[in-house]
């Protein structure tokens, strides 16, 4: 199957904060396609988030949090070894995987719980693939004395059990799924079934920057501080912008996060790394944008793969947060200006380069984050030493170990 | 008169509630399954609800996920509930409505998917994740073909948006009863006459209830309360009861839509 061809490419400048509209759209992309019952749920979060977002207090609120419970700022780092290893671009790590928790996943955790907190909502519901995004939710609703309730597919607690472990040693319920392929699709579907049957005591907490409106603007506004930093550092170190940048997507949350501030800088190359799995074959992938085409999946209006009759295909990815079958709305968007370019990254590179990366600098990737590695680094040798690239290491790769031993054959 | 609206005025005659029953298509196979919409069009049921398997039925329950599941094995895609609508209308003329997922109708073209829906005869569609915000290019392609486009108002649901619901809503309106997916319950939930009287301000279509009901005494409680009462996991549930013995399924089904249909008289 062939992706849809793009539309022609807009010619007006970006103007970043011009989307979504109010009905949550980024061009024919994103919008609000879920059951009734959880239409006016939706309306009230993007109200009470609206305010918040103009509001000083909350954001300063936020912001100490982010500080004193998260670990913000986190460091730019410069990657030697790596450099010399390409022989190209100088090298920088953004690096989210110094974060609490593990990934840039607690940005998100922290900002919606606050607006959780501020619609007394006293109840949580998360979904999880690798884990991260469960295990950022049950530490702020561990911090904030909140219930805590995560879906996770039967399939990525095995893969990802040390991360379930974490959870539930800090008070959360992980449920696991069943039904479909056991992974973080119908965990999705599982925890939109509880939501729509307690809306009126739950605030669900999406992981990413997918689903309806609010949540993919949402999302992306609690992970623009990657981006902003990133700027802030590269300036005071640099004195320039960077000449690309490559961050992993799975739904796109750190992605577009990392990306945001930087859309309107034309000389800034932007690219997202898809899941390649075990090849650009029917159900072997997650490269949405590699054999997917313009469908709804899960509330909004986006590229899914899927097969001729719109049902949802089966996908693989060796890294659990990136094996779902569609991708945020506005990655697609961005991708139609022309603006952030996408590749992917197939499960053999992976295991190879987060082998490298563990070896040279020291520092363990997640299986999400190596796949912009792998990109990453094949860039870097094609770019001229007087060019700065920045990778964004969304994840550390401690609750991948398992599995990559048990892939290279090692008994632990 | 659409056929719906006449299925809904018909039972008003009769001083009953119309039944809507709902069935997913081609659970467990297609040839059971058609036997199964049969027993009920024989037994009294005014609508049938037939659900479009879709690989990630978010609204449902899991007993309407495992007869998703089921037809998806057995063998249903979109041109054999095409097929399927065609066999009913071999023998019956109750109006059918599909009970589907947006993606379903849209990923080959809405215009085409309901054309092909209304050459097959099928009477209206219940698209359950399009809300009357996006619905706008569904609604004008269901009405050029005189589809009805049933919409769903939820005990969430403001007053406001019930006007916006019912302004694009044909056919009927489907109240579900209770927050939560699909799936069958011990109690009718509270607040059924409330709610159907702060629909009426805004609609004349017919209201049917529905989510959770399934047993004669509940269909006799709601029949009481709205224009119509929709029945879908109790009957489901017969089929996977079944499931070993295939061909008892539509006798079972039978009984039991005789049953409850007897529960609509006022
Ligand atoms: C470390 C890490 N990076 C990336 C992702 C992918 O999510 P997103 O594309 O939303 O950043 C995940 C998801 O679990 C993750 O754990």
């Amino acid at each position: 199957m062939t992706a849809t061809p793009s539309p022609a490419v807009a010619a007006e400048p970006i103007d970043r904060f011009s989307l979504p509209d109010a009905g949550g759209h980024f061009g024919r992309y994103g919008g609000v396609f879920v059951p009734e019952t959880l239409m006016t749920a939706l309306q009230d979060l993007g109200a009470v988030y609206e305010k918040a977002r103009l509001d000083p207090a909350f954001q300063a609120e936020l912001k100490n949090h982010l500080k004193e419970f998260a670990g913000r700022p986190t460091e730019l780092y410069f990657a030697e070894r790596l450099t010399r290893h390409c022989g190209g671009a100088k090298i920088y790590l953004k690096r989210e995987d110094l974060l609490h928790t593990g990934a840039h996943k607690i940005n998100n955790a922290l900002g919606q719980a606050l607006l959780a907190l501020r619609m007394g909502k006293k109840r949580i519901i998360a979904e999880t693939g690798a884990g991260q995004h469960g295990v950022a939710t049950a530490a702020v609703c561990a911090k904030f004395g909140l219930e805590c309730v995560v879906y996770m597919g039967a399939v990525d607690m095995e893969r990802q059990s040390l991360n379930v472990f974490r959870m539930r040693l800090m008070g959360a319920e992980v449920r696991a799924v069943t039904s479909g392929q056991k992974t973080l699709k119908d965990a999705v579907n599982e925890a939109m079934r509880d939501w729509v049957t307690n809306v009126r005591s739950t605030h669900y907490i999406l992981g990413s920057a997918l689903g309806s409106h609010p949540y993919p603007m949402m999302v992306r506004d609690f992970h623009r501080v990657i981006g902003q930093e990133t700027k802030a550092q590269l300036l005071a170190r640099e004195g320039r912008l960077p000449d690309e940048m490559i961050a992993c997507v799975g739904g796109g949350s750190n992605a577009i996060g990392f990306f945001f501030d930087f859309l309107e800088d034309k000389s800034v190359r932007l690219v997202g790394v898809e899941a390649g799995g075990r090849g650009i074959k029917r159900g072997e992938h997650a490269a949405r944008f590699e054999g997917g085409k313009l469908g709804i999946l899960q509330g909004a209006k986006t590229y899914i793969l899927q097969d001729p009759d719109g049902q949802i295909e089966l996908t693989h990815s060796v890294s659990a947060g990136l094996d779902y079958a569609a991708i945020g709305p506005e990655h697609a968007y961005y991708r139609d200006r022309q603006r952030i370019d996408y590749a992917y990254a197939c499960d053999d590179e992976v295991m190879e380069t987060f082998q490298l990366v563990s070896r040279l600098e020291g520092i363990i990737p997640a299986l999400e984050s190596t796949h912009a590695f792998v990109h990453g680094l094949k860039r870097a040798k094609a770019m001229r030493s007087d060019e700065i690239l920045v990778i964004n290491l969304s994840g550390r790769g401690d609750k991948d170990v398992n599995q990559v031993a048990k892939i290279l054959g090692v008994s632990l | 008169m659409s056929r719906i609206a006449q299925a809904f005025s018909c039972a008003r005659e009769q001083n009953r509630a119309a039944f809507v029953a709902y069935l997913c298509a081609g659970d467990p196979d297609f040839n059971t399954s058609l036997a199964a919409c049969r027993a009920l069009l024989e037994n009294g049921v005014d609508v049938l609800e037939l659900g479009v398997p879709f690989s990630d039925p978010l609204a449902d329950g899991l007993t309407n996920q495992l007869a998703a599941q089921r037809a998806l094995e057995g063998g249903m895609t979109a041109a054999r509930v095409f097929e399927f609508v065609k066999k009913i209308r071999e023998f019956s003329d109750v109006p059918v409505v599909f009970y589907t997922y947006y993606n379903l109708v849209f990923s080959n073209g809405i215009e085409a998917y309901v054309k092909a829906a209304k050459a097959a005869g099928v009477d209206g569609m219940l698209v359950l994740d399009l809300p009357p915000e996006e619905g706008a290019e569904f609604s004008a392609a269901a009405r050029a073909q005189g589809i009805d486009s049933v919409c769903i108002v939820a005990p969430t649901t403001p007053d406001a948006r019930i006007a916006k619901i019912a302004a694009v809503a044909t056919g009927f309106i489907y109240y579900v009863s209770r927050e939560g997916v699909t799936g069958v319950r011990d109690q009718v939930a509270v607040g059924i006459p409330e709610a159907v009287a702060r629909i009426r301000v805004h609609t004349q279509l017919p209201i049917a209830v529905g989510f959770g009901i399934g047993t004669r005494a509940q269909v006799a409680e709601v029949a009481a309360q709205a224009d119509g009462v929709v029945v879908g996991s109790a009957l489901v549930n017969i089929i996977k009861e079944n499931l070993a013995a295939r061909e008892t399924i539509a006798p079972a089904l039978a009984a039991k839509a005789a049953d409850l249909v007897a529960g609509t008289r006022r």
